[in-house]
């Protein structure tokens, strides 16, 4: 007689007994799940509308640079420029992405089900922060390198092609700092409350209105205070170390006039750094808090 | 082994709150209840043995290791489902349950599966795939004892499983209990604040009220010397009361009630021979289990 097939046995509960990742591999799944909500991947149609639709807007803006150029052979704006007048779009970006990054999971209450796994508690805040870092930088690099394949193809020979890399590179750099800079400022303020709108809110506030405080400061009649001012906002602040670190790639008109920092570029650089870590502090302070709930 | 053991645990809020105070116990694996009104400390003591609070003095082990000092090893070992509600409404089970495996350090084919198994165990199916904002409570609760059972731990920490259920899921979700302390080969330690519900599933039970341990015993030990018979007559209680205590039976009164402590079925005999020499008309004569409860009752009132 022949044995009974496709019966389906219920086996019971299994025991786990094989392989148990490191800090280190759960640090990375966290940290790729965050750069996938940055982009709404994973997650529902709803969620992707707003990103791609800012991919979207910064790869059209590429696309007609590099087609000037190859077509025209004129230069609109270097890789540098592109990051500053991108400015406004990664405001709006960073104002939808750290949300979802962390106010989402306050206001749901799925922390605790973090905490209560073997993740050390800064590592939760860290790796969304390196997320959002991430998807900002690859939001401003990746077209940059859609201009750099336009120019490099159009280039006159290697030497051309160098040249061009050697105009990348500090562009990646600057889109880089830009990404450090919004993503800390951000994430902190959407870890402060659970609720989106509020956040989302907040960040455009607090990058937006700081604007007219560098508005007054310029204006007044001490050259100390006018030569500092961009400190008080951080998109003039990220723009006051690129002036420091590379004028000749922000201010390519010969008679175009950038903003005068005067000898204070180096304290630009240092309050950038000093708001950097400021703000990881904080955000590692108040998870501590959240996590004792 | 012992599963918990905690000497003097004292945790004292910022704000001065005193939420646990001196509190040592020892529990073996198996089921634990843990009971207490609500602001007894049972949240405290679990936040305590997950090592997401330091205590203020004494000292806690959970499962031979330290949570103040290797909280990581801790909680690798450990599943939390907590009591509030903590799931984000617009992912679904499937995919919830294997990020958190994920986070637990499965990897990523490994938390599939067992993210599958594991809300297959707890009853929940094709419904898995769809979002969890569309869920029933007790969908709900499913959903978070599944994502602390996804990495295989050896204790189980339930605070509240029941909270929020209709009696019908309540009993649903205390035989599901039951079965992951018998059936999986892991401990549990579930909290409540009806003392009713976990005493049904407990192998044992640890009461504590305003941070004190009230009482920590193995159910049978707490049962099985407790059990009483009832005698009730319709007339000549008196007599028959002193009739007992003649014969040495250390009888008490309740009401119409004789309650005579159930020593062995000798007792019955006893009984039986005193109320037909002294020919009472027997209204009832049963055993009666005690409930837990009354313990404590007793206790606290004996206390005041």
């Amino acid at each position: 007689m022949p044995e009974p097939t496709g019966v389906i046995h219920d086996i019971g509960y299994q025991r786990y007994t094989g392989l148990r990742l490191g800090r280190r591999q759960v640090f990375g799944a966290l940290y790729l799940h965050g750069v996938r909500t940055v982009f709404g991947l994973g997650r529902s149609a709803k969620a992707k509308i707003f990103p791609w639709l800012v991919v979207g807007i910064v790869g059209m803006v590429a696309a007609a640079v590099t087609a000037i150029r190859t077509q025209i052979g004129e230069v609109v704006m270097t890789y540098a420029q592109f990051a500053d007048a991108m400015s406004w779009l990664v405001i709006f970006f960073v104002a939808v992405a750290a949300p979802e990054l962390v106010s989402r999971d306050l206001r749901s209450g799925v922390l605790p089900l973090y905490f209560s796994r073997p993740l050390p508690r800064a590592d939760y805040p860290l790796a969304k922060l390196l997320a959002l870092v991430t998807g900002l930088w690859l939001l401003l690099g990746a077209p940059q390198l859609v201009m750099f394949l336009g120019g490099a193809f159009t280039a006159d020979g290697m030497r051309g092609v160098w040249d061009e890399l050697l105009d990348l590179l500090p562009g990646l750099l600057y889109a880089g700092l830009w990404a450090v800079i919004f993503a800390s400022v951000g994430l902190l303020i959407a870890s402060l409350t659970g609720k989106r709108a509020f956040a989302a809110g907040g960040i455009v506030a607090v990058f937006l209105m700081t604007t007219p405080i560098v508005g007054v400061l310029s204006i007044l009649p001490s050259q100390t205070a006018n030569q500092l001012a961009g400190v008080a906002s951080p998109p003039t602040l990220v723009q006051g170390v690129g002036l420091w670190a590379m004028r000749d790639l922000l201010i390519t008109d010969q008679d175009g006039v950038g903003p005068d920092l005067g000898p204070f570029g180096p304290v630009y650089a240092l309050v950038a750094v000093a708001l950097v870590a400021a703000c990881v502090a904080l955000l590692l302070a108040r998870y501590r808090k959240v996590a004792a709930r | 082994m012992t599963l918990i053991a905690t000497e003097s645990l004292t945790k004292v809020y910022g704000g001065g709150v005193t939420a646990l105070s001196e509190l040592t116990v020892a529990v073996e694996p198996g089921i634990v209840g843990l009971v207490g009104a609500n602001g007894a400390g049972k949240s405290t003591l679990i936040k305590l043995l997950l090592g997401l609070l330091t205590p203020t003095a004494g000292r806690i082990q959970v499962l031979g290791l330290d949570p103040t000092a290797d909280a990581a090893s801790v909680r690798a070992r450990v599943g939390y489902m907590p009591e509030h509600d903590c799931l984000p409404p617009d992912l679904s089970a499937a995919e919830l349950v294997t990020h958190l495996g994920r986070m637990s350090g499965l990897p990523r084919t490994v938390a599939r599966e067992r993210a599958s198994e594991a809300l297959r165990h707890v009853g929940l199916h094709e419904e898995r795939h769809r979002p969890v904002g569309g869920y029933s409570t007790g969908m709900k609760q499913r959903v978070k004892l599944a994502q602390a059972l996804v990495h295989d731990p050896d204790l189980l920490l339930l605070d509240e499983p029941t909270n929020g259920l209709d009696p019908a899921g309540r009993d649903a979700m205390l035989a599901l209990v039951h079965r992951i302390g018998t059936e999986f080969g892991m401990s549990v330690l579930v909290c409540s604040h009806l003392l009713g519900e976990v005493e049904r599933i407990c192998d044992t039970l640890v009461a504590i009220d305003g941070g004190r341990l009230l009482r920590a015993d193995n159910i049978a030990a707490m049962t099985s010397a407790t059990d009483v018979l009832a005698v009730e007559v319709s007339e000549g209680t008196e007599a028959l009361a002193a009739r007992l205590a003649a014969l040495d039976l250390p009888v008490s009164r309740e009401g119409q009630l004789l309650l005579v402590p159930l020593a062995d079925q000798g007792t019955y005999d006893l009984i039986l021979g005193a109320v037909a020499e002294l020919d009472l008309p027997l209204h009832r004569l049963d055993q009666r289990r005690h409930r837990v409860a009354e313990l404590f009752a007793r206790r606290e009132s004996s206390h005041a």
